[in-house]
């Protein structure tokens, strides 16, 4: 959650991030077109720190690098905070087979 | 040709076992107690599957095919609503990665075939982070989010 926080609290981050949350999938060189006022170098930098707080997410399309935003963590801290939990401990897994043999038996 | 880039990557690291955040996906117990839905299938390639809901009434919420299946490492289902069913166009599809890195599994889940500004691509939009930090928080902590956070309009 450190992560999270640090990498939030820099204004070039955020907009990285509003640039991804705008479009999904955008590439190094078109998110450094978007944002002029970055080098390239800088925007870089700051992709990392968000990749390495799971702010950003990746998906490689042959050699180019696609990067997109992840809420997911930014989700978490908010479900601190805001909304309630209620107990839900389950006993035990089920495994793979027996899901699928509960499955079929369901359809038998 | 090169696939089409997803519209969305969702990725979450859950302190547990690939085979754990797996079966988080498919079992009911789980998928009821996070999700709100059983996801109702046989698990084979080719096979249908619903996402049904868990509060008694049964109505059905999306429906698709399971497109590729590797347990418990790799899954594609095509996913659409109901009544897109019988048009391919409107049908999008979800892969569902699991890794191990380090001690954590980091489940990574893609969202493509989205039609901008659906009812799809919003509905996504909340829903899968919160769907994605509810199993999370169930399988780490054996707690969720109370079901108002599932309420249908």
């Amino acid at each position: 959650m450190t992560d999270v926080f640090r990498a939030l609290a820099d204004e070039s981050r955020r907009s990285l991030l509003d640039a991804l949350f705008a479009r999904g999938g955008q590439s190094l060189g078109e998110l450094s077109a978007g944002l002029p006022t970055m080098s390239r170098q800088a925007v870089t930098k700051h992709l990392a720190i968000l990749e390495a707080a799971n702010l950003v997410s990746v998906r490689w399309r042959g050699r180019e690098k696609l990067h997109y935003l992840n809420p997911v963590p930014i989700g978490e801290i908010v479900r601190r905070w805001v909304g309630k939990f209620e107990d839900a401990r389950i006993e035990a897994l089920t495994d793979f087979k027996a899901q699928v043999e509960e499955t079929e038996k369901r359809r038998a | 040709m090169p696939e089409r880039a997803p519209d969305f990557v969702y990725v979450i690291y859950v302190a547990a076992e690939p085979a754990t955040v797996w079966n988080a996906l498919i079992d009911r117990k789980l998928t009821q107690a996070y999700w709100g839905h059983f996801n109702v299938s046989d698990w084979k390639r080719g096979s249908r599957w619903e996402h049904v809901r868990s509060d008694g009434g049964g109505a059905v919420d999306l429906v698709g095919r399971v497109l590729e299946i590797d347990p418990p490492r790799r899954m594609t289902l095509s996913w659409a609503w109901p009544k897109d069913e019988a048009d391919a166009d409107l049908h999008t599809k979800v892969t569902f990665e699991i890794e191990l890195v380090g001690p954590q599994s980091r489940l990574t889940v893609t969202h493509s075939d989205l039609v901008a500004g659906s009812d799809m691509d919003r509905g996504i939009r909340g829903g899968w982070p919160a769907v994605l930090s509810n199993m999370k928080s169930l399988i780490e902590a054996g707690r969720v989010m109370t079901p108002e956070i599932w309420a249908h309009p």
